[in-house]
């Protein structure tokens, strides 16, 4: 397969992003089917793939750096605790935190989603408070403030949605009223790629008193986050969705929230003292770490954003915009395919179902050419309720993605009918 | 790398096509609901048993090409056969859906051998199983929905 994009789809903004370099840098795309043609991997929205320099500094943690951290008085652990708390820094910069001790490191997006709902929300919480979400959540955005409405006698309210796949915000004051003690929303939609307007809802809700998290797991690969910039009080993502390794992620929250909130989980490395007759606790973010954490992981994901960080992001986006361009119009082209979410403001995504197909069958057929594309609702039912559709069929894209790999998509779809009969 | 014919075989995409015994029959005495929630699949299934004998079978509901043509071909094999044959076909369709190395057996299974595709595509076992598992439930009048996930 070639790497490089047909002539005259490369817009001169993307003319200096190197596509081939980069598939270099990602060991796993070099393989291929039996048959000798390529992977073509489209599941990135699912997780993304591990540049060469992630999977190397983990491997160098454990081969050369290994030991328990904060916890020894020798030279090895020292080592260990300063890569683990060097991550944390190297995290804060990235997203513009403006203190490392706001980066807890948490186990994934979900994790931090309900560490704010139960440590953060939950204490504030009473019967007939509210909390708003949106329409587009991912159910990891939505379970967890289930879970504490439930405990708490405390509505759910639901910020609605357009049927291109955008919030409604129009009426966004008329969710934010006395009541609402907390706001949480997605940056971009894993279901549907739609970007969300993150810094005007955080003014808004702040103009109301009312805190913000902001679920940024599918953001961060995409688009440069500034914490600051936004805003936000909250903001949680996922190692794995930004080439990072799984089972890391962050959580940023403001200093003066993380040091009001009670510890999440006890156990060690959180405290400050124990005896059986009390506990005080460590200040953030180590009040929020209990237990050994997984130091090779935020090594790896620190990685990841350095690698990430040392892209020409201009170029990058550009890329990834003339990806999904390519893509929306080559699958709108196919008979009978329909594509779910066409926002005006949309990452790599392209979310799509076929008369007579279902979306299981088109996961099974495109993977006969080798695409991996994902099937189903994407842990966003109330999404597919929306459009009235069981699952979907799911291309998203990744800065290592080619044109000719759009191409190949195109053309395993477009046969999905023939196999169908 | 097994080849999509194979799952996609000429019987199941006619009977996905054009599913026989959907609806809900008149006259039922048991039914059951079977869901794979990851999938979005759901199916109901509705029996008239007279005398231990399946009078009447339809189903309902919406999913991929393997489970409605599974549905469809399930209804079709056990209409007027007694329970216990029913159950002697689910479990024979069970065992030749989930051992890929098992022996397909075309005189115990009739049109139903065309499922054997589905071994070689390990993630759609459950597709091919769902319609077969509301069966067994409503036969059973377990009353619990199931799931093949």
């Amino acid at each position: 397969m070639s790497i490089v994009a047909p002539v005259g789809r490369e817009s001169a903004a993307s003319a200096g992003f190197d596509v081939g370099r980069v598939r270099a840098d990602f060991p796993l795309l070099r393989q291929t089917l039996p048959d000798g043609r390529p992977l073509v991997y489209l599941d990135n929205a699912a997780t993304t793939q591990k540049p060469r320099r992630v999977i190397e500094a983990m491997s160098r943690f454990y081969a050369e750096d290994n030991a328990n951290i904060h916890r020894g008085v020798y030279d090895l652990c020292e080592r260990a605790t300063r890569l683990y708390e060097g991550a944390r820094i190297r995290i804060a910069r990235y997203v513009n935190a403006q203190d490392d001790r706001e980066i807890v490191f948490v186990r994934g997006t979900t994790e931090g989603v309900n560490l704010v709902a139960q440590a953060f929300c939950r204490p504030r919480l009473s019967a007939g408070d509210e909390v708003v979400v949106s329409a587009l959540e991912h159910h990891s955005n939505i379970v967890p403030w289930q879970l504490v409405c439930e405990e708490r006698g405390a509505r759910l309210r639901v910020i609605p949605m357009n049927e291109r796949g955008e919030l409604v915000l129009d009426d966004l004051e008329a969710l934010l009223g006395p009541r609402t003690r907390m706001l949480a929303v997605g940056h971009v939609s894993n279901a549907l790629g739609t970007v969300n307007p993150v810094k005007a809802i955080v003014a808004r809700a702040h103009a109301r008193g009312v805190p913000v998290l902001v679920d940024g797991a599918q953001a961060l690969p995409h688009l440069a986050v500034d914490v600051r910039e936004i805003g936000c009080d909250f903001y949680a993502a996922s190692g794995h969705k930004v080439f990072g390794p799984t089972g890391i992620g962050f959580l940023y929250g403001r200093l003066a929230h993380l040091e009001a909130m009670p510890p999440y989980q006890g156990g060690g490395d959180m405290i400050r003292s124990v005896s059986f007759s009390g506990t005080t606790f460590a200040p953030p973010p180590a009040r929020f770490e209990a237990g050994t954490p997984n130091i090779a992981g935020a090594i790896g994901l620190a990685e990841a954003l350095d690698y990430v960080a040392a892209l020409d992001r201009e170029a990058m986006q550009a890329h990834e915009a003339a990806l999904l361009a390519h893509a929306t119009q080559a699958l709108a082209a196919v008979p009978g395919l329909r594509i779910i979410g066409t926002a005006a403001e949309k990452v790599g995504v392209v979310s799509f179902v076929m008369e007579g197909a279902h979306a299981h069958d088109i996961g099974t057929i495109v993977d006969q050419d080798g695409i991996a594309v994902r099937t189903g609702h994407h842990c966003a039912q109330p999404v597919m309720d929306a459009f009235g559709v069981p699952a979907t069929a799911r291309a998203s894209f990744a800065l290592y993605n080619t044109h000719a790999e759009v191409d190949a998509l195109a053309r395993a779809v477009a046969r999905v009918r023939e196999v169908l009969g | 790398m097994a080849e999509l014919r194979d799952l996609y075989q000429q019987v199941i995409v006619d009977h996905n096509k054009h599913p026989r015994h959907r609806g809900r029959p008149a006259h039922h005495n048991y039914e059951a609901a079977g869901n794979n929630p990851l999938c979005g699949d759901h199916i109901a299934v509705y029996v008239q048993v007279e005398d231990g004998v399946i009078r009447d079978i339809g189903f309902e509901g919406a999913g991929c090409a393997i489970s409605t043509a599974s549905a469809s071909l399930m209804t079709s094999a056990v209409i007027g056969k007694p329970v216990e044959e029913a159950e002697r076909l689910f479990a024979a369709f069970h065992d030749m859906v989930v051992s890929p190395e098992a022996p397909v057996d075309p005189q115990a299974l009739g049109k139903l051998a065309a499922f054997a595709g589905v071994r070689g595509f390990p993630a759609r076992v459950k597709c091919a199983n769902l319609a077969w598992h509301t069966l067994h439930a409503a036969l059973r009048a377990s009353g619990e929905p199931v799931s093949t996930e």
